[in-house]
């Protein structure tokens, strides 16, 4: 009996088998998807400010526009019709693993594109093996200007506008609102990202506020969660400005005990990439911080409105409960510009899937709406974009029992980013030549 | 004048904060002979566990008597030393007391991945935050300047235990039977002393020291999965320079590194990072063993 019932099944699963081999031979066409292979920090100190909400970001978009619930001109199902079947990989591990780790995709996995990285040192590793591979690739977050200042690539694209705008346009803020610096001081971290940050803070600011002097900079070493003695240092100078580019648990750990001393209360407090530390921080981060965001994302995209950040907005905060911040802007902006290439692609193909050639194609000197904006992908060479940005000053409001920003100034992608051919930080020393500001 | 104030009250209240997270890897070396780098685990775990506490003490009607968060921090480090010190000790560490240190070096390292992963696993990558015990003592000014009176709290509390530390293994009998074990295990085994009762002993005093570390720091900072790995770097530092194994070393060497990084700050801070090992590698020259590591009697 039990042998009868085990030849029945293997039969019965023998056929299952073959008909759905057969019947998938029929609709391979038509059930044809887009592999995209999405590298961030899921894991690590940069996962919960940026790779943990950007991707989140990125699962709740892909599934909305495989299901077709966004507005014109994304509403077209997945990209071009064909489904988005997405693969995460864990960021973290450094260089030489996220190297083999796009190998594997690529070669292995045969993804069709790949999405990815934060770290500005895996976004130097990486575009030349997407070269070598000839493999489609997507910065969406690293902010180093190095990537296309210092190389050329065929088949790797930024869709993020590099660092230098953030510090440009904070130093701009102080000058269109009137606040008065006489010296301002740093505290940025020990690696590319505060030096790169704090040097072009105070080469704009040469520039806007001649008069101002550059004070105390300092570099503790990241992740170092005791600021007690940069905080006295900072004090003692009594600037009449902070900058900091701190991110992550480091601000979270500096603006708590920074704000328990009251220094926000003795200086202009600004932070060039603050944002994504309110949902954590709410009330513990005080009214009156001068705050960007990489772009005119999260708050400020919210208080400008439109019907995409206000549909993503929306729906965000419902599946997860806090507000996007700015990784999952950038993460939206990116999945967006590989759509509209994707589709470009195809409508000059006949219809048929792209192959990475065509992609790159489409994407060089593309323009597409994003909720952080227009993205224009206009400096190296048409493969690094350009993006408007935004920087405001935090108020607490009391009746939502939120955090909004106040005093919102926008400004123009070509205002606040070099034109193509020119390092950023010879744009800022030449006195930003050619900018189109508003 | 002001300045060198500054970084006087500056450098002491980060070599407070060293101390405390030093002492007990200093410690468990002394007594076991055992470098164990899972101690940074230990001091993060504290601190999730403190965050944890203290959250749900303050969810619980715990703004009635906020002071009482003090007591709840030091009880959720009490805990994580009762729950992991015998399961680590007796589970694992007993295994390799006779082996090389190098062993004893690779068994906590894997001993530090798994509980790196156990944190996440339990806590999850979201940052937790309990900062209500961080302001509830108000402001204190000191020269020019104002301090969180919280800083000055581990400083004091950092003196507390270090002085008990000290009293308990040079001036109790269980302690002074310690440091017979410390001196010659062995010999002691032979005159009666329970070695496995008092090398769980100093494991569960290690533990707690730094879990509670950790949960002193955790009201300044975000607690986040990776901050128990910067915190080993520099607690090796500390005693190294004090000379491993010792208390009054891990002391000296938390305020001669909390007072060169302050002054570092303040007057040269392109050499913060550089002054902590410039120290270390200044005492190492003229004491290779560290400043308080006594004359090794040689076993024939």
């Amino acid at each position: 009996m039990k042998s009868t019932v085990k030849r029945l099944v293997s039969a019965t699963a023998a056929a299952a088998l073959s008909l759905g081999i057969a019947a998938g031979a029929q609709a391979a066409s038509h059930s044809e998807t887009f592999k995209i292979g999405v590298v961030t920090f899921l894991s690590g100190g940069a996962a919960e400010s940026f790779g943990v909400p950007a991707w989140n970001g990125g699962k709740l978009l892909i599934d909305m526009l495989n299901k077709g619930e966004l507005p014109a001109p994304y509403d077209q199902k997945g990209f071009g019709g064909l489904m988005i079947e997405a693969i995460e990989i864990d960021e973290a591990g450094g260089a030489t693993k996220q190297v083999q780790e796009f190998r594997n995709l690529v070669q292995r996995e045969k993804v069709d594109a790949v999405l990815g990285y934060v770290s500005s040192g895996d976004c130097l590793a990486v575009p030349p093996v997407a070269e070598e591979l000839k493999a489609f690739l997507v910065l969406y977050d690293c902010g180093t200007p190095r990537v296309f200042e210092e190389g050329s690539y065929n088949y790797v694209f930024r869709t993020a506008a590099h660092a230098a705008m953030d510090n440009i346009s904070l130093a701009k803020y102080m000058t269109s609102r009137g606040i008065k610096v006489g010296s301002f001081a740093g505290v940025n971290q020990d690696y590319a990202w505060g030096h790169d940050s704090w040097a072009d803070f105070v080469a704009s600011m040469g520039i806007l506020m001649p008069d101002a002097k550059a004070s105390t900079a300092l570099f503790p070493k990241i992740f170092a969660g005791q600021y007690g003695t940069e905080i006295s240092a900072v004090m003692r100078e009594k600037p009449d400005l902070l900058h900091s580019s701190l991110w992550g648990g480091d601000l979270q750990a500096f603006m708590l005990q920074a704000t328990a001393r009251g220094i926000h209360k003795r200086m202009q407090v600004a932070l060039a990439a603050g944002d994504h530390v309110i949902p954590q921080l709410g009330q513990k981060m005080p009214d009156g911080i001068i705050l960007g965001a990489r772009g005119m994302n999260g708050l400020a995209a919210h208080a400008k409105g439109g019907e995409l950040v206000d549909l993503l907005w929306d729906r965000y905060k419902a599946e997860y409960g806090v507000f996007p911040v700015q990784a999952p802007f950038r993460m939206w902006q990116g999945l967006l510009g590989v759509k509209a290439a994707v589709e470009k692609a195809m409508k000059a193909n006949g219809g048929k899937k792209p192959t990475a050639e065509q992609m790159a194609a489409a994407m060089k000197g593309l323009t597409w709406e994003a909720p952080s904006g227009t993205i224009t992908m206009a400096l190296g060479n048409g493969h690094q974009a350009i993006q408007p940005n935004a920087i405001g000053t935090t108020k607490w409001d009391e009746a939502k029992g939120e955090m909004t920003l106040v005093d919102v100034e926008y400004y123009a992608a070509e205002c606040v980013n070099p034109p193509d051919g020119v390092k950023a930080v010879d744009w800022i020393k030449a006195g930003f030549p050619g900018a189109k500001c508003d | 004048m002001d300045l060198l104030l500054v970084i006087l009250v500056d450098g002491l209240i980060y070599g407070a904060w060293l101390f405390i997270v030093s002492v007990g890897l200093t410690l468990v070396f002394g007594v076991l002979g055992i470098l164990n780098l899972a101690h940074g685990s230990l001091y993060a775990i504290g601190a999730y566990s403190t965050a944890t506490a203290v959250g749900i003490y303050f969810a619980y009607g715990g703004d009635a008597f906020p002071l009482g968060s003090y007591a709840v921090m030091a009880l959720a480090a009490i805990i994580v030393a009762v729950v992991i010190a015998p399961l680590l000790e007796r589970g694992l560490l007993r295994h390799f007391y006779h082996r090389d240190e190098v062993i004893g070096v690779l068994v906590t390292y894997g001993v530090f991945l798994i509980l790196e992963d156990a944190i996440k696993l339990i806590w999850g990558v979201d940052p937790l935050f309990v900062y209500e015990p961080y302001d509830l003592l108000g402001m204190v000014e000191a020269g020019p300047l104002f301090y969180v009176a919280y800083d000055f709290l581990v400083i004091a509390v950092s003196a507390i235990t270090g002085f008990a530390v000290w009293y308990f293994l040079n001036r109790t009998r269980r302690g002074k039977v310690m440091l017979a074990v410390i001196h010659d295990r062995e010999m002691s085994q032979t005159m009666g002393v329970n070695v496995d009762k008092v090398f769980l002993l100093a494991f569960g005093a290690g533990v707690f020291l730094a879990a509670f570390g950790g949960a002193l720091t955790a009201p300044m900072i975000s607690v986040s999965p990776g901050i128990g790995v910067n915190v080993i770097i520099v607690a090796f530092a500390v005693i190294i320079i004090g000379g491993l194994g010792s208390i009054e070393g891990a002391a000296l060497g938390a305020v001669m590194v909390g007072i060169s990084r302050a002054a570092s700050v303040h007057l040269m801070p392109e050499l913060e990072l550089f002054i902590i090992y410039f120290v270390m590698a200044v005492v190492l020259i003229f004491r290779p063993e560290g400043i308080f590591v006594r004359t090794q009697t040689r076993k024939i």
